[in-house]
């Protein structure tokens, strides 16, 4: 899990394009919408976009797309739960 | 003004850089402003211009004398958002970028202004063959003369590649009082001697 976390952050700064922030400035469980690392609509389609193209995820139910995507953990935890299922 | 790794105001060089390209030199002028604005990195190179230009036009500009609904922006340029649209096209090859297709109109990028500086008065860009001085010239002046804005920023601004060239102005309407005051007159004439 610590390794995905660690993964994720690099490919959300990446995917995201934001160049202002390292690895290490974004917290395990921070929100990342907001008041966190401050994201908007348009980069939550982008999390979705790196959801099927690196772990090949497709968000089944929009609605979940706001607990999904809360923090990098919740993000590693879903992906590691799908990707259990589907195993 | 911004073409040629240089932005002038005045008539004057204000920043040059020798950065190989237009993405580096975009991000080398931002950095040099000091400014935080992340979503700056976002921008498509079109929005990233028009961004950078009225950052340096805007300095010394006392905003607060206006109401935020008198203030607008009316640009124009050739390639509309083809930059980006191509972008965004090659993009769907492998899977659509939602961040590239938010630029893929060319009046985002007064969108990118108007966020930055809080103008909320009435705003268009117009696709024309080559700079138009007298497009711009009437339809601002349509819009200072009927009281519909106070203060308007407009001009050219084009981006395909790495060609690129911003040409910004900032019209206000305001009463000359004495002879002392610095000031351009808004006239067709100005208007392409300084874009030339």
């Amino acid at each position: 899990m610590e390794k995905l976390i660690q993964d994720l952050k690099v490919q959300i700064i990446a995917q995201l394009n934001l160049q202002d922030v390292k690895p290490e400035d974004i917290g395990d469980d921070q929100p990342l919408f907001v008041e966190g690392l401050g994201l908007d609509s348009i980069d939550a389609l982008e999390l979705i976009v790196l959801l099927q193209q690196q772990y090949k995820i497709k968000l089944s139910n929009a609605e979940d797309g706001p607990k999904v995507f809360r923090s990098v953990r919740t993000i590693a935890e879903y992906i590691t739960a799908h990707q259990a299922q589907t195993a | 003004m911004i073409q040629q790794q240089k932005i002038v105001k005045g008539g004057s060089v204000v920043y040059e850089s020798a950065e190989p390209t237009l993405l580096a030199f975009l991000a080398a002028a931002y950095q040099q402003l000091g400014e935080k604005y992340p979503k700056f990195y976002k921008m498509d190179n079109l929005s990233k211009l028009g961004w950078l230009g009225t950052e340096y036009l805007l300095k010394g500009f006392n905003k607060t004398k206006y109401q935020a609904e008198d203030m607008g922006v009316v640009l124009s340029n050739a390639n509309s958002s083809l930059d980006a649209d191509l972008k965004y096209l090659e993009s769907v090859k492998e899977m659509a970028s939602p961040a590239l297709f938010v630029y893929t109109l060319p009046n985002i990028v007064i969108g990118e202004i108007s966020i930055r500086h809080n103008f909320k008065g009435e705003n268009a860009f117009f696709i024309t063959e080559k700079f138009d001085a007298g497009l711009l010239q009437q339809y601002v002046s349509n819009l200072l003369n009927d009281d519909i804005l106070q203060a308007c920023i407009c001009g050219w601004i084009e981006v395909f590649k790495e060609d690129y060239k911003a040409v910004l102005f900032l019209v206000e309407k305001q009463k000359i009082i004495g002879e002392s005051q610095s000031f351009t007159l808004f006239t067709i004439d100005n208007l392409n001697n300084i874009y030339l």
